[in-house]
């Protein structure tokens, strides 16, 4: 492990991910825009039209509304969805139409910096999602402080497990078409059946189990402790399986990626 | 002198496929080296071998006297690299594309900015400077290709192809930039398929087909060599030609509608066949490198 790292010089790392930075920032009100209006639009949606349907959601033994229920699960979804999308759509594109990493490795950095950057990135968008949706959904008053703020380191571990994966993704997808099938197969179904819009309880014996696996199930379960302040020993689980599951995808995607990218 | 590149026995393979096949050569400081070959001859993976895009599978290579195995970050930091594929940053513009490339190279901002700066104005690009690099023409855009390249200031500039698909006028205004370049004292390393492009910028080459080395040496010295200083040009060649030229030993090439002969030392060979074998017209003109280059890579297609 310690001579895996000592492959990639921070500062090759970082220049990599101020690369995106600056691409970023060109055009920040309109990649503003998302992370505004998408829980603004989910929370007033099932805010006011679902929640006096489903009524209140017993959750961890306390009572919570609807939408304070579905409130950290947007947070969730989001932070997925932002480094997931940059590491796959946006790293791909990079790598195999604009020939950016092939630009990169003609000077002084290295592969394992070009990837190692680009997944810190997507976490980084993640970061930048969360701390905006934050904003928004605390205005609703379903943000609980200063357990809350904890959301921020969470939405960067949430966004290296998501990111790494990703950009495994990417390393072994020969065409950006084919994107669809982790897309269909493994996020759709997370957004749906990770105790994001109805508790993972409620699911199956066995459809239970499959949850558990889905690393969203633990990031959803998590945000959910830090919005209501309602802690308990699942946390340190939960915390426990993304770090696994970003140490297990993101030397495998440095490593697919070495292979794809060295001729 | 030191040798600036020196490659020893290099050779890449892809499975059963011998991209090259032991090659061996040197590179002096302030030289202009050219890697000359047809398509699929092997020079984009042997410049690639170079600066540690492709890992070689066998021989000793060392740049700057540092072995490029052991000191690829060091050896990358000190040379600048224009790549075939146009690879500009589509998402930046142009100032920002050097001053990115300049933070790669672990320069400080201000020092990115003002050598972007200093290279847009040697390349003529300062008025587009905020342009995106798709909008460029294509010689704008080899000219920024060629731009980031030296935004490191290196010892070693390496040229993939620097002209293909230029129009004339672009290609000399690349050639005359790297003139400007060779007089500073830089290093140049090239590969192309253009004989003017090599007889004009190099002073050394090599020509490669296979993967291997069939020639390399000075322009001048393998043109006197391999096809002497003069070649005669005879349109529809006819049976009385053909029957002279094999009674007098001359070397030829014979390609149905037209006959290239190696006149060697001169003399009044023209004379003779323009006065008797010349019925639809015959020239005699000053050997090339492109003579060369066909006599030795023959004449068939690569694709």
């Amino acid at each position: 492990m310690k001579r895996f790292f000592a492959m990639i010089s921070w500062m090759g790392l970082f220049r990599v991910w101020q690369r995106n930075l600056i691409v970023y920032l060109q055009n920040w009100k309109i990649r503003f825009l998302s992370p505004i209006l998408e829980p603004l639009f989910y929370l007033l949606a099932f805010g006011l039209g679902l929640s006096t349907l489903v009524g209140h959601i017993r959750q961890g033994g306390i009572e919570v509304t609807y939408t304070a229920f579905i409130a950290p699960a947007l947070i969730a979804i989001n932070i997925m969805n932002n480094a997931f999308f940059e590491n796959t759509y946006g790293s791909f594109v990079r790598m195999y139409y604009q020939k950016t990493f092939d630009a990169m490795m003609a000077t002084p950095l290295t592969v394992n910096e070009i990837i190692a950057g680009e997944i810190v990135w997507g976490a980084t968008k993640s970061v930048i999602a969360t701390t905006i949706m934050m904003a928004i959904i605390s205005a609703f008053g379903l943000i609980d402080y200063p357990a809350g703020l904890l959301l921020i380191p969470l939405s960067f571990l949430g966004g290296m497990a998501f990111g790494a994966v990703g950009m495994y993704f990417t390393a072994i997808t020969r065409h950006i078409d084919l994107f669809n099938l982790p897309f269909f197969l493994f996020i759709t179904p997370m957004f749906l059946f990770s105790g994001t819009f109805f508790p993972v309880e409620n699911l199956p014996e066995w459809a239970r189990i499959m949850a558990m696996i889905l690393p969203l199930t633990h990031l959803v379960s998590a945000a959910r402790s830090l919005c209501l302040s309602h802690f308990d020993g699942m946390m340190f689980w939960q915390l426990g399986y993304l770090t696994l599951f970003s140490l297990v995808f993101f030397p495998l995607a440095l490593y697919k990626m070495r292979h794809r990218l060295i001729k | 002198m030191q040798a600036i590149i020196a490659a020893k026995h290099l050779t890449k393979r892809y499975g059963d496929l011998i991209a090259v096949d032991d090659i061996s050569f040197d590179i002096l400081p302030g030289e202009c080296y050219g890697i000359l070959g047809p398509n699929g001859a092997g020079k984009t993976t042997t410049i690639r071998m170079l600066y540690g895009f492709s890992p070689m599978t066998a021989g000793e290579l060392t740049v700057f006297g540092l072995d490029l195995r052991e000191h690829l970050r060091a050896i990358k930091s000190r040379i600048g690299v224009c790549q075939q594929e146009n690879n500009l940053d589509p998402d930046l513009n142009l100032l920002q594309n050097l001053e990115v490339f300049g933070l790669f190279f672990d320069l400080t901002r201000r020092q990115a900015r003002e050598k972007a700066q200093a290279l847009l104005e040697f390349m003529a690009l300062d008025h587009r400077k905020e342009a995106k690099a798709l909008e460029l023409s294509g010689g704008m855009t080899r000219r920024m290709v060629l731009a980031r390249a030296l935004i490191n200031d290196p010892e070693l500039l390496i040229l993939d192809e620097p002209t293909t698909g230029l129009d004339p006028q672009s290609r000399h205004q690349v050639w005359e930039r790297l003139e400007d370049l060779k007089k500073k004292g830089l290093t140049v390393l090239l590969t192309t398929h253009y004989m003017d492009e090599a007889s004009r910028l190099c002073d050394r080459l090599l020509i490669m087909d296979h993967g291997r080395i069939l020639v390399q040496g000075k322009p001048a010295d393998l043109i006197r060599q391999y096809v002497g200083h003069d070649v005669i040009e005879v349109a529809e060649p006819d049976p009385a030609l053909r029957a002279y030229v094999k009674s007098r030993l001359l070397q030829h090439e014979d390609f149905g509608h037209r006959m290239i002969i190696y006149e060697g030392n001169g003399g009044n060979l023209y004379h003779e066949i323009s006065k008797h074998y010349c019925k639809e017209g015959c020239v005699l003109r000053m050997a090339t490198l492109e003579d060369v280059f066909l006599k030795l890579t023959g004449r068939e297609l690569r694709e």
